[in-house]
This record gives C-alpha cells, structure tokens and sequence, in this order.
C-alpha cells in the first residue's frame, strides 16, 4: 500500500468524482445485498414452513376442505372454525403406512369483552404432536399445563401476563421463536385447555359442536412411514377415514415453493442487470478519468513514478472508491431492509424470516468485496491505458 | 557524472499529410557533465523538446544510445528507469506540470513520497523562499499564476537533489527579476556539481553557460558567444 495517502488524497480533493464511482458501486452492493436478503429470508422461512408443517398429509373435516387454503393456515394464521369427531385420529391410525398422527384443534377468540385479544387459538396434544411440539420444547423446557398458553412471537402478550379467551385466564408460560409463517400470529395450548375454551366459547354463544360427541378436533396430522407411498397412503385415508378429506402438504407448499421460485428469479434478473449496467458505467466513468488524467500520470511518469505504480495507483483508488460505495450502499439496504422486514413479507405474501445476524454479517462483507473487486476490475483499462501514457505527448497537450 | 547521447535519431509519426513519418533528430551527439551548465536554444519545432525528453529517459530515441555514466538508459527495465529518474534526474518540462489534488508544498516534496524517502522539507523551504513562493505553499496549483507554477516546479526539480537538471524554457513566464533569480540558481547547482541542460531563448542565459548549443532541424552546432 505505498502511496495510499496519495490515494487518499486524490479522493478526498475530488469528491465529486469519488462521490460518482461510489453511488454507481452503492447500487451494485444495494442490488446485491437486499436482493440475497430477501432470497435468503423467504428461503428461510420455507424450511422454517416445512419443518413446522413435518406432516406428509393433514386430514380435515369434509366440508372444511375448501376453508383450509394453505394460505389461511399457514400464511395469515386464520384457521378457520371446523371440527370433527376426535374418532378420525383412531380412524386414522389404523390405515396401513400412517405412521404418526397428531390432532389439532382451532378456535378463534373474539375481537370483544370477553377476549383481551383476538387471536388463533390452537389445541395440540403434546404426546403425540410432531409438528408443532418440538418448537415448543425450544422455549419451554416442560410441557404445556393447564390454562397454559404458549404465544408466537408476533403475539403481543409477555410471558407470565394473563390472557382472557372466552372469560377464561390463560397464562402465556412462553413466547416462540419466530417462523416467519401465520403459525406466529397464534397461540398454542393443550388439548384439555383447548376442551375448556371450547366450552367457554359455546356459553359465549360461539358454537363450534357439529353434531353429535363431546370430543372435537379440526385436523390430524398424519406423517407416512417409510417406504410408503404418500399418495397411496392419502387415498387409503380418503377411503377408509369417512366425513374427512385428507390432502398432501406437499401439494400445500408447492404453490409456495413455485413462488419463492419466481421471486428468487426476479432478484437475481435484477442483479445480474444493475451488475452489468454498473459495470458499463463504470467503465465509461473510467475511460473518461483516462482523458481527464493523463496529464497528471504523465506528470507523474516524470518524477519517477513507474507504470507498475502508477496502475496500483489507478487500482487503490477504484478500490477505495469502490469499499466506499460498498459500505454505503450496504448500510443503505439494511436500512431499508430491517424496519421494512414487516412490509416486505406482507407484500410478497410468502413466510419470510431474517437470516442469522452472522449471515447477515458475512453477506455484507461479501458484498462489499464483491464491490471492490468489481470497481477495481472496471478501473483495469483505465489503469493499463494510463500506465502507458507517453509523458512527452500528454505534457505537450492543453498547455 | 555524464550525460552522453550517442548518435541519436528520433522518428515520429505524422497524424495527417505528407509521408508518413519523418526524422525530428538525426544523428545527434551531446555531452553534459557534473559541474557545468549547458545553454540550448534553437526555433520552435526544431527538436529541443523530444532531446530532453530522450535525455530524460521519457522518450525512446529510434537510434542511438544515452549513457548515465556507464549505464546504457533505455537498456533498463521500466522500473529501473523509473527509479533512476526520480533519484538521478530533476526534470522541468514545459507548461504546467502540477498535480491539481495536491498543495504546493505537496508537489514539491511528491518525488521523495514517491519512494518513501526522507522529505527535503528544509531544502524545499529555502528554494521557495529564494524564488519568491514561500507564501503559497499550502495553496493548490489552481490559485497559482503561469509564473508561479514554473517556479514550483523549479523548486521541486532543485529540493530533490538530482545530479542531473533538464529545465524546458523555465524562464518562459517569468519576468526578468525572477529570470535572474532562476538562471543563477542553475548556476548555482551547476558549481555545486550538477550537470544542468537548459533550454531557453533567453538571451541571458549564455552568460551563465559553461557551454551553448544551437538547435536547428534536429541537429546541433556549438554556439559562439
Ligand atoms: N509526438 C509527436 N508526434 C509527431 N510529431 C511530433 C511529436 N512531438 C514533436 N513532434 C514534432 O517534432 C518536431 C520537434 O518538436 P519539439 O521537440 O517539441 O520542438 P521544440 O521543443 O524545439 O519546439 C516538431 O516539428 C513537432 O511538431
Ligand atoms: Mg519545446
């Protein structure tokens, strides 16, 4: 790094035209790094999706097929309001390669007195539960007791706080980590508390009962052994399992995978394009500079500068230049990025969560590297060309 | 330590009209040697320009050789050259020969920056005081005037100590107080072991020469004075 402070110099004493070169690379890295958070963050939040959801098929009630769009459950976290008779699990435990099966149970609170909040309630049977369970463990060392409620993250309620659903207090014993899905807007408790809710709900008037039997659930869970076939297994339990309608989540999350597809392409399109397009800019940013500079290099050349330093000198700047831009144009993302997280999931309509703050970290600096190297290659022509400026003819020009 | 160019022709090429080439030297021999000052003058356009700037190491002669002592000057490598300018030789080039970004004094002390030497801060300061620029050290070259400008970029040739001076019409804008100042600090350097090349119409500087040449289509003769 000899002459770095000229360098320096040069850039500080013409702010204009550093301040050019590091917008162009301030774009790059923008186009860069918010594109690859965005992508990793909607990526994210489909495996935090597909673990959540761990189950190969859902068994719901016939008439809710229709209500449970992958959407409501798993998106805006709006169950629905459908039950049937808690026989389906036995039912559904008996169907040749159904390994597990799990019962969940819905009910949604009221927007009114008896309600502080308005809210999903899900009732889950802990034993047997593989999907929503062991994210529980996570932040709850023991089971769920009774009038214990679990809260996702977006819930706005603090453990040890109260709740009243349906006049009843709930205690919240634990706050979930987030998914990035519509499973954080809900609140989770056992099945014996789901049981009493219930009975609190149709005193309030909300009645839920189909038609016959205490025991209610919405939907089973229902993970395949191996080396069965999922289809095979789904249309047995379409045939042996009455009054339920089984669906793959496969076919759930396809729509989703599809879109985070389409997504994904568009931001790399955008990449590649603000790439190529910086990149051209600045190499025309760069031969102007040529021009613009020979006569300075030439004088250079004159008191002893060598055309190998004079070309790091070219290089240094672009690259200082270019760690700059990188820097700025990083900052400038996450400053778009992180208050608008909220904003940009409700838009894209599509589970999203924030990748660690260590990828996070290690992508910034990546972007800003990729940005110094890119200014730096962009600046390689310029650099050749000036190296060789013959001093003689550039001195003799414009006196 | 001598200067000697050696049977040294000099082709360019023309950008436009007649043959396309043509000689701007031919055959041309010159000594200079440490402790003498050598007067050159000659028309515009009859070659002085392309002789310092083949002395200087910037321009490579088409034929011939130039010998620093024993060294043969185009035979080294770029970084070599480069390194033996900055040490060896204070080139003063015609018109402006300033770096915008930085102060004068930043210009003045640029060669020794160039390779992390020690600055000639002290040397420097004196030069500019003797040539009247003191005061505007710390001012960019676009503040300075013609005359002030030349006479910076006299003071960083002197403050570097080379062994060997090669001024390009130094006294072109100055006026003639500051010629005289100028022309006895190339005195000055020449007694103080220097080799000095001067190209100048100036009438004056043959009173200071050791030695005086005239130029005429690229070749030189002796000048009587
Ligand atoms: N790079 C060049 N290409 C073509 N012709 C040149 C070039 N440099 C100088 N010349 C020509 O060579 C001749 C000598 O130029 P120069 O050495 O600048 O003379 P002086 O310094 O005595 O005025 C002139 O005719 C000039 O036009
Ligand atoms: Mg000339």
């Amino acid at each position: 790094m000899k002459n770095f402070s000229l360098s320096v110099k040069n850039l500080t004493r013409k702010p204009g035209r550093t301040a050019a070169l590091a917008l162009l690379t301030a774009f790059l890295a923008l186009a860069v790094f918010g594109g690859s958070v965005v992508v990793l963050s909607l990526r994210k939040g489909l495996n935090s999706l597909e673990a959540r959801l761990g189950a190969d098929i859902i068994l719901v009630p016939d008439q809710a097929q229709s209500k449970v769009s992958f959407q409501n459950l798993f998106l805006q976290g709006t169950t629905g309001a459908f039950y049937m008779d808690a026989s389906v699990l036995e039912k559904a435990l008996e169907v040749e390669g159904v390994e597990k099966a799990a019962p969940q149970t819905f009910l949604a609170s009221l927007k009114a007195d008896c309600c502080s909040i308005k809210i999903q309630v899900i009732g889950i049977d802990p034993e047997k539960d593989f999907t929503v369970q062991p994210w529980i463990e996570r932040s709850l060392a023991r089971a769920l007791g009774d009038m214990d409620v679990a809260v996702g993250c977006k819930v706005e309620a603090d453990v040890g706080e109260i709740i009243r659903i349906y006049e009843r207090r709930c205690k919240v014993v634990a706050r979930l980590e987030a998914t990035g899905t519509g499973l954080d807007t809900a609140v989770y408790c056992s099945m014996n508390t789901m049981d009493q809710l219930l009975k609190a709900a149709e005193e309030k008037g909300v009645s839920h009962r189909m038609a016959s039997g205490d025991d209610v659930i919405s939907a089973v869970y229902i993970k395949v052994k191996d080396g069965y076939d999922i289809d095979n297994v789904n249309s047995r339990l379409n045939s042996r399992v009455r009054k339920a309608t089984a669906v793959r989540t496969r076919s759930m999350i396809t729509g989703v995978s599809d879109s985070l597809a389409g997504v994904s392409r568009t931001v790399t399109i955008l990449i590649v394009a603000v790439w190529a397009l910086a990149f051209v800019i600045l190499l025309l940013a760069f031969a102007m500079i040529i021009r613009e500079r020979s006569r300075e290099f030439a004088v250079l050349r004159l008191l002893g500068a060598s055309r190998g330093m004079l070309s790091r000198t070219v290089l240094q700047e672009s690259a200082l230049c270019g760690l700059l831009g990188g820097v700025t144009g990083v900052g400038l993302s996450a400053l778009l990025l992180f208050p608008f997280a909220q904003l940009i999931e409700s838009a894209l309509q599509l589970p999203y969560l924030m990748p660690d703050m260590i990828n996070i970290v290690w992508l910034g600096l990546g972007t800003v590297l990729l940005s110094v190297i890119v200014a730096a290659l962009s600046s390689v022509i310029a650099a050749y060309r000036l190296s060789r400026v013959d001093p003689g003819n550039a001195l003799r020009e414009g006196n | 330590m001598t200067v000697k160019a050696e049977n040294i022709s000099k082709r360019y090429f023309r950008k436009t009209g007649g043959a396309n080439h043509f000689y701007a030297m031919n055959d041309l021999n010159l000594t200079i040697t440490s402790g003498e000052m050598t007067v050159l003058t000659g028309r515009s356009g009859s070659g002085k320009t392309t002789l310092l700037n083949i002395l200087s190491g910037l321009l490579a002669p088409t034929e011939g050789r130039v010998w620093i002592d024993g060294t043969d000057l185009y035979s080294l490598d770029d970084k070599a050259l480069s390194r033996l300018r900055n040490e060896k030789i204070g080139v003063i080039p015609q018109g402006r020969s300033a770096i915008d970004t930085l102060t004068v004094m930043e210009n003045i002390l640029l060669p020794a920056k160039l390779y992390g030497k020690p600055f000639p801060a002290e040397a420097a300061s004196r030069w500019m005081e003797r040539l009247g620029i003191a005061h505007l050290k710390d001012a960019r070259p676009a503040e300075l005037s013609g005359g002030e400008l030349r006479r910076m970029a006299i003071v960083r040739a002197l403050s570097n100590s080379p062994d060997i001076l090669l001024a390009d019409e130094p006294t072109d804008d100055l006026d003639d107080e500051n010629t005289a100042m100028v022309l006895s600090a190339f005195r000055a350097a020449a007694h103080a072991g220097k080799a000095v090349l001067l190209v100048t119409h100036e009438k004056d500087a043959l009173n200071y020469a050791d030695q005086a040449y005239q130029m005429e289509s690229g070749k030189i003769r002796p000048l009587s004075y």
